[in-house]
């Protein structure tokens, strides 16, 4: 194939706002009276995006009354590059993967597409709460474009790799949830087009699941699929991507290697973090210990939003003592997928008797961070006589680190998912003995 | 995997009306059929009677209105018993309402579904055609077996014609008219929310403007065009007149009647076709 798979060419899709949203025939009728009366309707009738549209001030104030959720995107996708689209809520991800798999037309421009497109845009498309499981399975499949030989054939890989043989002829309205996801995107996964759209749905279902949906994704990758893929978990991105488009309302601002472009949507979307900096001496208040910065840096470089797992990283803790003679120390806590991956606390508590700026300094070795994205909370506290806090803040900071799956990692020559929020480079050794047959 | 021909697909803003997808359609037939299976057997499911419901219904409905129209109004029903009168029609009309008010909802009914996955729209309507198609069958055996009774051991004045043969070309011309306006209002009401709830009305008005309780005779001259442009009125007639022998079709009403119909599929289908690229966002 010497064709790209997709060529987007001044893709742009805009939707109405401010003018009156006719949507029933009263509306329509109202609509023609004010008409016929020769006032403008627009006066008398409510307006679509008035309440609660999002972006309604983005647009321009010459494009009036028009939303553009989409404008002038265009790109080339080459036959068996996965790419991944990020962007904040509302950037025009998930608008620009509906035109693409056809759900909606574009308002302007256009796009060619060379191969059958299977598209993934809601897990569970097409069930039907009344039908069985193996029922659903044909239902579902055919509706995103297979072919009944094909889910023959898959029919057994489908339903081991749901992990559902005993439930296949039970109505799928007797699932718990968790088997309705999972049936759902087993049908999915097996889908078999040229390129694939999947817009976010790798966030359902457990754990486990979702570690198996996304070894089942790179698979995909590997068999030299085109697959676009949207999703905000940014580890996936780096990890199945070779290359990231960045969206930022409605406009196509970045595009490159996944590593690079994920790194400068971290950074941009820090600059909306309410980041305390250290250059604001003037800090209200009269708390004895105040926060003033954190920062995590490579080489003590930049603060950095993205690492690798093979990265030694350094941490900052920049906060001012205002009262003389107080003993404390901090702790920092790692969190990641809604837990605490570790802490660690400042070994000794020693009695500051200097009102000023204090620096704490924290190495972070390489090989101790798994594929997450960390967020670190902050806590200035003693501990001696009765407990107190001076400072605990939440999410001061986050960032995300990446695996290149080369070097001298934890990972070694594995290729695949790697369960644990931390990730240490530990030592192993293998010894055999010769087993005796008596 | 089967090799398939190198596909492409464009995407425009700008695409003229008359673009279908064709070869799409028929590659998506076995969604057509699973959509058949679909509406067959989970609508009955988790109901006592099940499946006998598709008898049921245009049973109960022919007994109703040979009670009412029969016997209470007395409408004339050209010498037929009224049960049968009324029957012939209902099982053919049955198939033409149940097609016409689903393809008229479809865009609704399933618009979380269109709105997460893209096939060809058409294949829902073109699906409810086929299912509806089956329940009718069910219903038209049904009516040999009533029609065998009458004939054989009642002293009625029924002479079936080889007329009858044509029936199936007269299912095929209620799959049109169905399919047409069907297209027309699923177009309209997905714009348009409250024609939902003008569409039983319609159907009902357009039952009752059409001669099935009462034979076309019976409509003073004045308004006879009125039912001459009715597509369906050559159809009930001329079933009518083919299975139980009364009634006259003239020739010009079954020409009126093909065209009008012709019309419906054509204009409905293109409307549709434009409508259901972009009905995500208004729906």
């Amino acid at each position: 194939m010497s064709n790209p798979a997709i060529v987007v060419e001044n893709l742009s899709k805009s939707y109405r706002l401010g003018v009156i949203g006719r949507h029933t025939l009263q509306d329509e009728l109202r609509f023609w009276w004010h008409r016929l009366r020769g006032r403008n309707p627009i006066d008398y009738m409510g307006k679509v995006g008035e309440i609660g549209g999002r972006n309604a001030a983005a647009g321009s104030s010459q494009e009036k009354g028009l939303f553009w959720a989409l404008k002038n995107i265009s790109f080339t996708v080459e036959p068996g590059e996965v790419v991944g689209i990020i962007g904040r809520n509302g950037a025009g991800k998930s608008t620009l993967l509906k035109i693409l798999s056809r759900i909606t037309e574009p308002t302007e421009g256009g796009a060619v597409i060379h191969g059958r497109v299977g598209s993934l845009l809601e897990v569970g498309t097409g069930f039907h709460p009344e039908l069985t499981g193996r029922e659903n399975i044909y239902m579902s499949g055919t509706i995103l474009g297979m072919k009944r030989i094909e889910i023959d054939e898959k029919f057994t890989d489908i339903v081991n790799f749901a992990e559902m043989e005993n439930f296949i002829d039970t109505p799928v309205k007797r699932y718990s949830s968790g088997m309705y996801v999972r049936l759902a995107f087993a049908v999915a996964a097996h889908l078999e087009p040229e390129i694939l759209v999947i817009d976010e749905v790798l966030a359902v279902g457990d754990l486990a699941f979702q570690k198996k949906c996304l070894r089942k994704m790179e698979d995909v990758g590997h068999a030299g699929r085109t697959v676009l893929f949207v999703s905000h978990n940014m580890s996936a991105i780096t990890r199945l991507c070779s290359k990231a488009f960045l969206l930022d309302s409605g406009k196509l601002v970045d595009s490159g290697p996944a590593e690079q472009v994920v790194g400068n949507y971290l950074t941009r979307s820090a600059a909306h973090q309410k980041l305390r900096s250290a250059n604001e001496p003037e800090i209200i208040g009269s708390d004895p210990v105040t926060l003033c910065q954190v920062k995590v840096t490579k080489e003590n470089g930049d603060p950095i939003m993205l690492a690798s797992v093979l990265d030694e990283l350094t941490l900052d803790v920049v906060y001012r003592v205002s009262e003389p003679d107080l003993n404390f120390r901090c702790m920092i806590m790692f969190r990641t997928q809604g837990i605490i991956a570790f802490s660690s606390i400042e070994p000794v508590e020693t009695i500051h008797h200097e009102p000023g700026m204090y620096h704490s300094v924290l190495k972070i070795p390489a090989n101790l961070f798994a594929e997450c994205e960390y967020s670190l909370d902050v806590s200035i506290f003693t501990s001696k006589g009765i407990k107190k806090h001076y400072v605990k803040e939440r999410d001061v900071y986050s960032f995300q680190i990446t695996d290149p799956m080369t070097g001298n990692s934890a990972r070694g020559d594995y290729v695949q998912g790697y369960g644990g929020v931390i990730r240490p480079l530990l030592q192993w050794e293998t010894v055999s003995s010769p087993i005796k047959v008596s | 995997m089967k090799q398939h021909k190198p596909y492409k697909i464009i995407i425009s803003a700008h695409l003229p009306w008359y673009h279908v997808p064709w070869r799409e359609i028929w590659e998506y037939r076995d969604l057509i059929k699973n959509f058949v299976r679909r509406d067959l057997t989970a609508v009955y499911k988790q109901s006592v009677l099940g499946p006998l419901w598709f008898v049921l219904v245009p049973l109960l409905t022919t007994v109703v209105f040979t009670v009412i129209f029969g016997k209470v109004a007395k409408i004339s029903t050209d010498g037929i018993p009224p049960f049968l009168f009324y029957m012939c029609n209902m099982v053919l009309w049955n198939y033409f309402q149940n097609c016409f008010s689903g393809i008229s909802n479809c865009l609704i009914k399933d618009a979380t579904v269109f709105g997460k996955v893209y096939f060809p729209r058409i294949s829902v309507p073109l699906s409810l055609l086929i299912s509806n198609l089956v329940q009718f069958t069910v219903n038209f055996l049904l009516f040999l077996c009533f029609f065998i009774y009458f004939w054989c051991f009642t002293t009625s004045s029924i002479v079936p014609s080889w007329w009858a043969l044509l029936l199936p070309l007269l299912v095929f011309q209620c799959a049109i008219v169905a399919m047409g306006t069907g297209l027309w209002l699923a177009a309209l009401t997905a714009k348009y929310r409250d024609l939902t709830f003008a569409l039983p009305f319609v159907a009902q008005l357009w039952l009752y403007g059409t001669p099935i309780v009462y034979p076309a005779s019976l409509v003073p001259e004045k308004y006879q065009w009125l039912i001459a442009l009715n597509p369906m009125t050559w159809v009930v007639e001329l079933n009518r007149f083919a299975l139980l022998g009364v009634g006259t079709v003239h020739p010009k009403l079954i020409v009126i009647g093909l065209l009008v119909g012709m019309f419906f599929l054509l204009s409905g289908f293109f409307l549709f076709n434009k409508v259901q690229r972009t009905f995500v966002d208004t729906i």
